[in-house]
């Protein structure tokens, strides 16, 4: 008989919500009542909102719990373990019986993350067993001619995962066409976009679907060397990229003559990003690799000419790294059988902000954004009204509730005014502030400038001084006319795709809910309760009991009245701190 | 551009005369000396070394490597990672990302601006905070999240936060007794 497997998800975000402690309770009893069982690690499985998660695999199939704590971890053990009765309230998901949370898995496509969730990252010979390095091996058996590589993922269709969407087999045509001696393929894997975690989860939970695209990736181009670049603030992914290499030029997947391949020697080396949205941007990161501030430079010459170390150089994002031995492997046809005319195959998603199922899911372009937020997603937290999704980062937009309908593909997306981006898709709800949004971007985008492009430079500080102004009640009769006009002059001065892209923002929203930037501007006020200093606070006297704990928390001293006796709050000496309604114990205070 | 603001207005608050032991980045040093593109590295190395960069390292990486100071600093001013100023013992880095905007991670930062009475990107007199706003820690489902050292914190309020940092202050006190 077969071993029971214990796997424990122990990717960022499930070591965030515990899981360490999980793993150690598991080792802890195992080897104190000297059970038989393997207990094994994995990464992210995308249920973000159920870690920590652990998988039970025995004689009958798998199980998924979650939400494990290390009460609920005991029972397992006790019940499911040592008695084999698994415990099926507390199961998520399973092949032998339905669940609430199997929504979240119906509708998806695991391609890019056809392995996280299911393999030790830490082990090539996990990877290996799941069609791993077979698409290289597969290369250089059929000793296939580099330009027939790069036909195959011209044929699949696949365009740019880092938000761009420009065709890969293109890129990569390019690369191919401009002889050196020297070459280089970059992973950008800097992933800057505040609210999404795509490219972690892929480097964290299945490093060597990685390393093989580039290792593809420089054989069809003819790459000598191959640079990772990743952000400073993903350690575990750094820790576990850096096994991968090693593993991967011990069994000469790395190095030189690759995989038999003659003349073929290529390795690769992980450069940490210093932190620096910008350096997202291709120029841009080739200057911080080259040790220099990251600052883009004008093209052409494109990379794919005159890139690091002014030598032909290839970069794409992690995403599209992760498909490209699937794509050699089963064929371009099976890849574009996903996906619409112009955009095809896959896209992961990070699935935050006010929706139950958070977490990483990956879909076939083509589903519409509505399936995505109410069936995987399970909709809005607390059966709230839906607002808008978030699309595309800084550079991206608000997609306002009325176009749900939207299929997600390259070409939809930006029809609306936002762009698919690398991934993060907020959803917001009727408690968000448009307004406040695009506040919050602007301040992100202002401080990422790097400042060479005057226009980009300024021109985000004055909008965002704007947009400030607006959200504190200060906004004025032209704040909107100027916020436009300085949205088109940003879009045409800057050299680069932040500046480029930093007023989509607050063109989207002003596009789709103008209505709350006029009643910000003229009404004084926020429709979504959001902005503090444009709210009125008022004392309901029919619940207010005289505790006088308002009173005394007021740091301004506009409360008055007498112990046992209703409260009241003089307008004029409020500054709308909220301190009264934080601390009121009997729901008393009134927001309008 | 903000880190330099932070800079100037820091440098007044930080006279503490450090005791430096340079020779701890000799290795570091020699491993980069004469390479293409190392500018990064060192300083990256230094500060892992240190917690910051202090201003006599810049001068022995010049001295010793041949890259020009305003070189470095224009690289450690232009990148959020580097610091020039030494860090409390525990870096308190509140997630700014999207998700945590939108479930109230200022109620967060503002509770421990409250608590701790530093500013973002300043540290605490005993030396033990440092505060620091980031962009994502991209633990977004668990919303809104603070990381100290490598434990995160998630699904917070400015209760439960300013409870983190009571007990960590605990723990220091029981320790130093």
């Amino acid at each position: 008989m077969e071993k029971v497997k214990v796997i424990v998800g122990l990717g960022s975000c499930g070591l965030a919500a515990g899981a360490g402690k999980i793993y150690d309770e598991f080792l802890r009893i195992k080897e104190t009542d000297q059970l038989d069982f393997n207990l094994k690690k994995t990464s992210c499985i995308g249920m973000c909102y159920r870690e920590p998660l652990v998988e039970i695999v025995d004689e009958t199939g798998s199980y998924l719990y979650g939400n494990i704590d290390i009460a609920k971890a005991d029972d397992i053990i006790e019940k499911h373990i040592k008695n084999s009765s698994p415990i099926k309230e507390w199961v998520v998901k399973t092949d032998l019986f339905e669940t609430e949370d199997n929504v979240f898995f119906n509708g998806q496509v695991k391609i890019v993350l056809r392995n996280c969730g299911y393999i030790d990252p830490e082990s090539i010979e996990e990877y290996e067993s799941r069609e791993g390095y077979l698409s290289l091996k597969k290369i250089a058996n059929e000793k296939m001619p580099a330009l027939d590589v790069v036909q195959l993922v011209l044929d699949s269709g696949i365009r740019g995962r880092g938000g761009g969407g420009f065709p890969t087999g293109l890129k990569w045509k390019f690369a191919n066409n401009n002889k050196s001696d020297e070459k280089y393929i970059i992973c950008n894997a800097d992933e800057g976009d505040p609210g999404a975690f795509m490219d972690r989860s892929v480097l964290e939970g299945d490093p060597h679907s990685v390393l093989e695209g580039m290792i593809i990736g420089a054989y069809a181009i003819e790459a000598t060397e191959g640079v990772i670049y990743c952000r400073a603030e993903y350690p575990l992914a750094i820790k576990r990229l850096n096994i991968a290499i090693e593993q991967a030029r011990a069994k000469n997947y790395l190095g030189k003559n690759i995989c038999g391949i003659e003349n073929f020697n290529f390795d690769i080396r992980i450069k940490e990003g210093a932190g620096a949205f910008v350096c997202g941007e291709e120029t841009a990161l080739i200057a911080s690799v080259e040790g220099e501030r990251g600052m883009p430079r004008r093209r052409p010459p494109f990379p794919a000419e005159s890139g690091l170390w002014q030598k032909p150089t290839n970069i794409n994002n992690v995403e599209t790294f992760a498909n490209i031995p699937w794509i050699i492997l089963h064929g371009p046809a099976a890849y574009a059988a996903y996906g619409t005319e112009k955009s095809k195959g896959t896209k992961v998603f990070a699935l935050t902000g006010k929706i139950n199922n958070g977490g990483l899911v990956e879909v076939p372009m083509g589903i519409t954004i509505k399936d995505i937020i109410f069936k995987l997603g399970g909709g809005i937290i607390g059966g709230k009204k839906f607002k808008a999704v978030q699309l595309g980062g800084p550079s991206g937009g608000c997609i306002p509730e009325h176009l749900s309908h939207t299929m997600v593909d390259y070409d939809s997306v930006t029809a609306t005014g936002a762009i698919m981006g690398s991934g993060g898709m907020v959803v917001m709800d009727e408690t968000t502030c448009m307004v406040d949004i695009a506040r919050f971007f602007l301040d992100f985008t202002q401080r990422e400038s790097c400042g060479k492009c005057t226009f980009c430079r300024m021109g985000t500080k004055k909008m965002l001084e704007i947009l400030t102004r607006i959200c504190e009640g200060e906004g004025r009769d032209n704040d909107i006319e100027m916020l436009e006009e300085l949205s088109l002059q940003i879009k045409d001065g800057s050299l680069c795709g932040l500046g480029q892209t930093a007023p989509n923002p607050v063109l989207t929203t002003l596009k789709y809910f103008r209505n709350e930037y006029e009643a910000h501007i003229h009404d004084k006020k926020c429709p979504a309760k959001n902005c503090k200093k444009l709210l009125t606070y008022e004392i309901i006297p029919e619940k207010c009991t005289g505790c006088m704990v308002c009173k005394k928390g007021c740091p301004v001293e506009a409360i008055s009245g007498e112990k046992k006796q209703v409260h009241f709050i003089k307008q004029d000496l409020c500054t709308q701190c909220g301190a009264c309604f934080t601390k009121c114990k009997f729901e008393a205070i009134l927001i309008y | 551009m903000r880190i330099s603001r932070n800079l100037i207005s820091n440098n007044t608050n930080h006279v503490i005369k450090e005791d430096i032991d340079l020779s701890l980045i000799d290795s570091l040093i020699n491993k980069y000396k004469g390479k293409k593109g190392n500018i990064i590295p060192l300083l990256q190395g230094t500060q892992a070394v240190y917690g910051y960069i202090p201003k006599v390292a810049f001068d022995k990486l010049s001295h010793e490597t041949g890259v020009e100071v305003s070189d470095m600093y224009g690289v450690v001013t232009f990148y959020a990672q580097f610091r020039l100023t030494p860090i409390g013992k525990y870096v308190i880095k509140v997630c700014h990302g999207t998700a945590c905007h939108v479930q109230n991670a200022s109620l967060v930062t503002d509770a421990l601006i409250d608590y701790l009475q530093i500013k973002d990107g300043e540290t605490t007199e005993d030396r033990l905070f440092t505060l620091e706003t980031v962009a994502c820690l991209g633990c977004c489902s668990l919303a809104p999240v603070i990381m100290i050292g490598n434990e995160t914190y998630g699904k917070l309020n400015d209760k439960k936060t300013v409870n983190v940092i009571k007990e960590i202050q605990r723990k220091e006190k029981t320790n130093a007794n």
